[in-house]
C-alpha cells in the first residue's frame, strides 16, 4: 500500500487537464506510440470534440521513481459539468490527492475554484500545476499571486509544466509520489469498497469502477451492494491499463473494477460502498446520494417509422447511463416516443446527441419541464413532469415546485446584473460573502423550471465564463402554477406545452411565438402561432405565406440540375416534423427554450 | 408500355454570341471564328444518331445567339436534319433570333427553309434596361425585327422579356410589356431576372452598386404579369410562359416537361429517353475535339430510377397550367396522389394553390409561383 498514489486532475475547462493526462500515460510507458491516441482517457467522440469529460474513467500508471522504488500511480478521471457534480465529488473521494491545473495565461478560473473546494472538502492533498508554461502570453508570477491570493494556498509548492511540449512532467510524477500520502486501510478488514463508476462492456456486463478503502475482493467472492442490500458474485477483479488487466484480488488502497454478472449499470448506484455479504462492514462509506434526474423531456422519432429502432437505441444507451430514465410516452402531435429523465440540460444534450449519432437516428425533444407536485381537491397528490398529464385548475387545491439552493461564485464586478437576474428568476433569500477582495459567493434560493429555462447560458454570458454554477435540491415549495399551451395553426402541440408560474406565463408565450415564429420556416400559407392558458389566447405571432420559388427556367433540356436541387430541399424537410399541415424543425422545440439574448 | 412513343423534340445549341449579357451563365463564346468548325462538327453528330431517334415533331435552334449563323450555315444544318431523320409533316421549327442579326429579307429565306417559328430576345422596349443588362440591341431595332417578321410571313411570333431588374416598377414593367402586345405576337416568354454569383451582374450586386428586388416586389411583377397577359388573351400555360390560345404554346417545350423524349445536340445540350438522361460537353474545344476524332461529344449521363422520375413529373407537371392528371401519374408512376397526400392537396387547394377537378389537379396563379415548394411534399 506503501507504494499507491491515488490522484485526480482538477481544472478549469480548456487548461489542459486531458493533454496532461496524455503527458502522464506517455511517460510511465503504458502505451506506446501505436495505441496512443490524442486524450487518452476522453473516449467518447463526443467527448473529444467538445472538449469535456463526461464520463469518469481510471487507469494504474506503474512508475519507477527517482528513489529506485516501483509505484503504482491510479489516475481518476473527472468530469467536467456542473450536471455531473455528484460523479466529480465521487471520483474525488477515492483519492488522496489532486494535482489542481491552472493555465498559466489565463489564471485562476471560476471551475479551478470550484473544484478547489471540492478537493478540500475531502481533505486531499493539493498539488498547484501551472501548466502552458511554454505560451508567449504566459505570467508565472501573476499566477503564483494568485495561488497565494484566491485559492489560500502555498505558492513556493507550485510546479510548472507544458503539457502539450511535454515540458516538467517527469518532476509531476515525483511530486505524485512524494507528496500525495498513501492510501490508508486494512486488507484484512471487512470489505468497504466505493464505486465511483460504472461501464458497460457488451460481452462481461457491468464493469464496476472502485476504490477499495478496507479488506480484500477476489474472484469467487459474494458481494452485496449495501444501498439495496443486491447481491452478485464476483467473477473477475483486475486493473486500468490501457485496456482492462485480470488480476488475484483487489485490496484496500487499489483503484480497479469488479465484474460480478450485473447486468444494467442500472443495478449499480454510484457512491454506493460494495461489502461482502459474509461479512459486511459496520457502515457504508459516506457521502452517498441517490441519483435522480430533475430535468425531464419527451424524444420522439422525427419519422414515426423510426419508432422501433428509437426503441432499441433507448435500450442500449440506457446500459451504459444510469442516470437516464425513460418510459414510453405518446403525444397527439409527434405520436409515440420516450418521456425522459436528465440530470441537466447538458445531460439532455448529450443524450439527444448520442442517440442520433451512435445509432443513426433523426430524433426530437419536446420542451423540457421539471416534476412538479399537486395536491388534488379529492386529497390525492400527483408528481407531474410531463406538462400533458397537467391535472387542471379546478381540480388543484395546491401546486408546488422544486427549488433549488444555486451557490454562484464570480467576479464582483458581474455582481449587479447576477443579482438581478436571479430576482428576475424568482430567487430569494440571497447570503453574500466575500471569498477574496473582488470575489464573491453569491447563494440564491430559486425554482428549479426558472433555471432549465436559460439561466445558465444568461448567468455564463454575463460574467464572460469568470462564474461559477452549482446547484442542489432543497425543498418544495407552494406555486402558481398555470399551463401554457402553444398552437400552430390552430393544432395544439402538445409537446410545446409548459406548466409555468402564472405571472411569467404571459412573457413565456410572447417569447414563445415569438421564437417559433423564427424558426418555422414559411409554408404554403399564413400561419398562426398562438400561446394560450385555457380557452385564453396570451400571445400570438403570425408567419406569413411562402411568396415564390425563384422561376428559373428549365432550360435546355438539363431537368437534373433543377431535380439534384429540389431533392436537396426535400432531404431538408424530411428533418422536419409534420404537424397537421405545417412542418416544424427539430430547433423549433429547443428555441422556445432559450432566451433573447443568444440570438 | 404498347402505346406508341410520341414524336421526339429536337435542340440544337449554337454556342456563339456577339457579346456576352450581363445576366447570362449559360455556355456560349464570342469567337466567331469557330463556326464553320462548329456547323461540320455538328452535322456530324446529328449524322451519328441517324439510326437512333426515329421521328421528330419539333426542332429549336438555340443558344446562344442562332441568328449570328449566315444563311447558308443555317440550311447546311436543317439539310443534314432533313436527311438523318424523318421530321413529320407539322413539325414545330423554331430559331431564337437577337433583333438586329437579320433585316426582313433574311427572315423570309429563314421561313423558306421550313423554319415557322421565330423566337425573339427583345428583353425589354426600355434602352436603359437593355444597356443595364448588356444586350447590343436598341427597342426600336427590336420593334423593327417584330415588324419585320410579320411582314417576312411568320405567324407564329414569339419574344422574350426580362422582368424585375433592380429599380424597376411594376408600372415601368407593364409598359414594356404594353408595348410587346402592340406587335401582336403569338407567344410571350416572361423571365424573372436571375442574378447569378458569376455574371457580370452577379459581381455587381455584390459591389453593392444594386440591390435585388425583394421578394414580394417579384411576387408582384408575376401576378401583374400573368393578370395582364390574361386580360389581353393569353393562356398563362407555364410559369413563365404565355400563349394566344393552347395551340401556340411551344411544343418543344413541352416535351421537356412531360418526359417526352428529346435529343439536344451541340456544347452543353442535354438529351432524354426512357430513363436515360445525357449530356454533352460543355465546352466548345472538347465538343469539337470528341467530333472531329470520330466520337460522340457525351460528357455525362444518368438513369433516371422511378423515384427521380416520379419527383421530376411531379415538379414539371406542377409548373404547367395542365397540371397533373393523378389517374395518369398513378399508371406511370404507381403512386396514388389522393390517398397519399390527399389532406395537404385539400388544404391546398383551400388556400387558392391548386384546383383540383376529377382526377386533374391544376396549379392556379399563386400556386404557379411556389411550384418548387408545391412538388416538395
Amino acid at each position: 500500500m506503501e507504494n499507491i498514489r491515488n490522484f485526480s486532475i482538477i481544472a478549469h475547462i480548456d487548461h489542459g487537464k486531458s493533454t496532461l493526462a496524455d503527458r502522464l500515460i506517455q511517460l510511465t510507458g503504458v502505451s506506446d506510440a501505436r495505441t496512443f491516441r490524442d486524450q487518452i482517457l476522453d473516449t467518447m467522440d463526443i467527448e473529444r470534440e467538445r472538449g469535456i469529460t463526461i464520463k469518469s474513467q481510471a487507469i494504474s500508471l506503474p512508475y519507477r521513481a527517482r528513489d529506485g522504488k516501483d509505484y503504482v500511480l491510479n489516475l481518476i478521471d473527472t468530469p467536467g459539468h456542473v450536471d455531473f457534480s455528484y460523479e466529480v465529488s465521487r471520483s474525488l473521494a477515492s483519492c488522496e490527492g489532486v494535482l489542481l491545473l491552472i493555465d498559466a495565461s489565463q489564471g485562476v478560473q471560476a471551475q479551478t475554484l470550484a473544484n478547489l473546494y471540492l478537493a478540500m472538502e475531502h481533505d486531499l492533498e493539493i498539488i498547484p500545476v501551472i501548466n502552458k508554461i511554454d505560451l508567449p502570453s504566459a505570467d508565472i508570477e501573476w499566477v503564483l499571486g494568485q495561488i497565494e491570493s484566491e485559492l489560500g494556498l502555498d505558492p513556493a509548492h507550485h510546479l510548472a509544466c507544458s503539457a502539450k511540449e511535454g515540458i516538467g512532467i517527469g518532476d509531476i510524477l515525483e511530486a505524485i509520489v512524494q507528496r500525495i500520502p498513501p492510501p490508508t486501510g486494512s486488507p484484512g478488514a471487512s470489505l468497504a469498497a466505493l464505486i465511483f463508476d460504472a461501464q458497460y462492456d457488451l460481452f462481461r456486463g457491468t464493469l464496476i469502477h472502485c476504490r477499495v478503502f478496507d479488506g480484500t475482493v477476489k474472484s469467487g467472492d459474494t458481494i452485496r451492494f449495501m444501498f439495496n442490500d443486491s447481491v452478485y458474485r464476483v467473477e473477475e477483479v483486475g486493473r486500468f491499463l490501457l485496456t482492462r488487466e485480470k488480476r488475484a484480488q483487489l485490496s484496500a488502497g487499489e483503484v480497479g473494477y469488479i465484474i460480478a454478472g450485473v447486468k444494467t449499470v442500472s443495478s449499480v448506484s454510484i457512491g454506493d460502498t460494495i461489502t461482502m455479504d459474509e461479512k459486511p462492514c459496520p457502515k457504508p462509506l459516506p457521502g452517498f446520494r441517490e441519483i435522480k434526474p430533475v430535468v425531464f423531456a419527451s424524444i420522439y422519432p422525427i419519422s414515426s417509422d423510426d419508432y422501433e429502432d428509437l426503441a432499441e437505441a433507448v435500450e442500449k444507451y440506457k446500459l451504459n447511463d444510469a442516470a437516464f430514465l425513460y418510459e414510453k410516452d405518446s403525444s397527439i402531435a409527434l405520436g409515440q416516443g420516450f418521456r425522459c429523465g436528465f440530470l441537466g440540460l447538458l445531460h439532455m444534450d448529450i443524450v439527444q446527441e448520442r442517440l442520433e449519432r451512435e445509432y443513426g437516428l433523426s430524433i426530437m425533444l419536446s420542451v423540457p419541464s421539471v416534476r412538479f407536485r399537486f395536491t388534488l381537491k379529492d386529497g390525492d397528490v400527483l408528481t407531474v413532469d410531463n406538462p400533458s398529464h397537467y391535472p387542471g385548475p379546478m381540480a388543484i387545491e395546491k401546486a408546488e415546485e422544486p427549488y433549488i439552493r444555486a451557490a454562484m461564485m464570480l467576479p464582483d464586478r458581474y455582481l449587479g446584473s447576477v443579482m438581478n437576474l436571479c430576482i428576475e428568476k424568482r430567487g430569494t433569500n440571497s447570503n453574500l460573502r466575500y471569498l477574496s477582495p473582488g470575489r464573491v459567493e453569491l447563494i440564491y434560493e430559486m425554482p428549479l423550471a426558472e433555471v432549465i429555462y436559460d439561466f445558465y447560458d444568461r448567468f455564463k454570458s454575463m460574467t464572460q465564463g469568470y462564474g461559477s454554477f452549482d446547484y442542489d435540491l432543497i425543498d418544495y415549495r407552494q406555486s402558481d402554477l398555470v399551463l401554457l399551451d402553444i398552437l400552430v395553426n390552430g393544432e395544439k402541440v402538445d409537446a410545446l406545452s409548459q406548466i409555468v408560474h402564472r405571472e411569467r406565463a404571459r412573457a413565456r408565450g410572447v417569447h414563445a411565438c415569438d421564437r417559433l415564429k423564427e424558426e418555422i420556416p414559411r409554408q404554403m400559407y399564413k400561419i398562426a402561432i398562438q400561446g394560450a392558458i385555457g380557452d385564453e389566447i396570451v400571445s400570438r405571432s403570425t408567419i406569413s405565406a411562402f411568396r415564390k420559388d425563384v422561376t428559373a427556367k428549365c432550360y435546355g433540356g438539363d431537368i437534373t440540375r433543377k431535380r439534384k436541387l429540389l431533392e436537396k430541399q426535400k432531404m431538408g424537410k424530411k428533418r422536419m416534423k409534420m404537424i397537421g399541415s405545417v412542418s416544424i424543425p427539430q430547433s423549433a422545440f429547443l428555441a422556445v427554450l432559450k432566451s433573447d439574448t443568444d440570438s | 408500355m404498347a402505346e406508341m412513343p410520341p414524336a421526339a423534340g429536337l435542340y440544337l445549341h449554337i454556342p456563339f454570341c456577339r457579346s456576352k449579357c450581363a445576366y447570362c451563365d449559360f455556355y456560349s463564346m464570342t469567337d466567331t471564328s469557330l463556326i464553320p468548325r462548329f456547323v461540320t462538327a455538328l452535322c456530324n453528330e446529328i449524322n451519328q444518331y441517324e439510326e437512333e431517334f426515329l421521328e421528330f415533331d419539333t426542332i429549336y435552334l438555340g443558344g446562344g445567339t442562332p441568328s449570328l449563323l449566315s444563311l447558308e450555315e443555317i440550311e447546311s444544318i436543317m439539310e443534314a436534319i432533313w436527311r438523318a431523320f424523318t421530321i413529320l409533316p407539322d413539325a414545330e421549327i423554331t430559331i431564337e433570333i437577337n433583333p438586329a442579326d437579320r433585316g426582313r429579307s433574311e427572315l423570309a429565306e429563314l421561313n423558306d427553309l421550313g423554319i415557322n417559328r421565330i423566337s425573339i430576345g427583345v428583353q425589354s422596349f426600355d434602352d436603359r434596361e437593355l444597356l443595364f443588362m448588356g444586350r447590343r440591341h436598341t427597342a426600336e431595332q427590336a420593334a423593327q425585327t417584330l415588324e419585320d417578321a410579320h411582314g417576312a410571313g411568320f405567324v407564329n411570333i414569339g419574344l422574350d422579356l426580362i422582368y424585375g431588374l433592380p429599380d424597376q416598377t411594376v408600372r415601368r414593367w407593364q409598359s414594356s410589356l404594353g408595348e410587346a402586345l402592340r406587335f401582336d405576337p403569338s407567344h410571350l416568354s416572361c423571365y424573372e431576372l436571375e442574378i447569378k454569383p458569376c455574371t457580370p451582374l452577379g459581381r455587381r450586386l455584390k459591389r453593392g452598386d444594386f440591390a435585388s428586388q425583394n421578394e414580394d416586389t417579384q411576387r408582384d411583377f408575376f401576378v401583374r404579369t400573368s393578370e395582364l397577359l390574361e386580360e389581353a388573351g393569353f393562356v398563362h400555360y407555364e410559369v413563365s410562359n404565355f400563349a394566344r390560345g393552347m395551340e401556340r404554346a411551344s411544343r418543344h417545350n413541352q416535351k421537356y416537361w412531360d418526359h417526352t423524349p428529346y435529343l439536344g445536340l451541340g456544347p452543353s445540350a442535354h438529351s432524354f429517353r426512357g430513363a436515360r438522361r445525357w449530356w454533352n460537353h460543355e465546352s466548345l474545344d472538347d465538343y469539337l475535339h470528341a467530333l472531329e476524332n470520330g466520337m460522340l461529344p457525351k460528357c455525362g449521363s444518368e438513369t433516371i430510377n422511378r423515384d427521380e422520375l416520379r419527383m421530376e413529373a411531379l415538379f414539371l407537371g406542377l409548373r404547367t397550367r395542365k397540371g397533373i392528371d393523378m389517374q395518369q401519374f398513378k399508371n406511370r408512376h404507381g403512386i396514388d396522389l389522393m390517398e397519399i397526400k390527399g389532406s395537404e392537396l385539400r388544404e391546398w387547394s383551400r388556400a387558392g394553390l391548386i384546383e383540383i377537378e376529377g382526377s386533374h389537379i391544376r396549379p392556379t396563379r399563386s400556386g404557379m409561383i411556389v411550384a418548387d415548394a408545391l412538388a416538395l411534399f
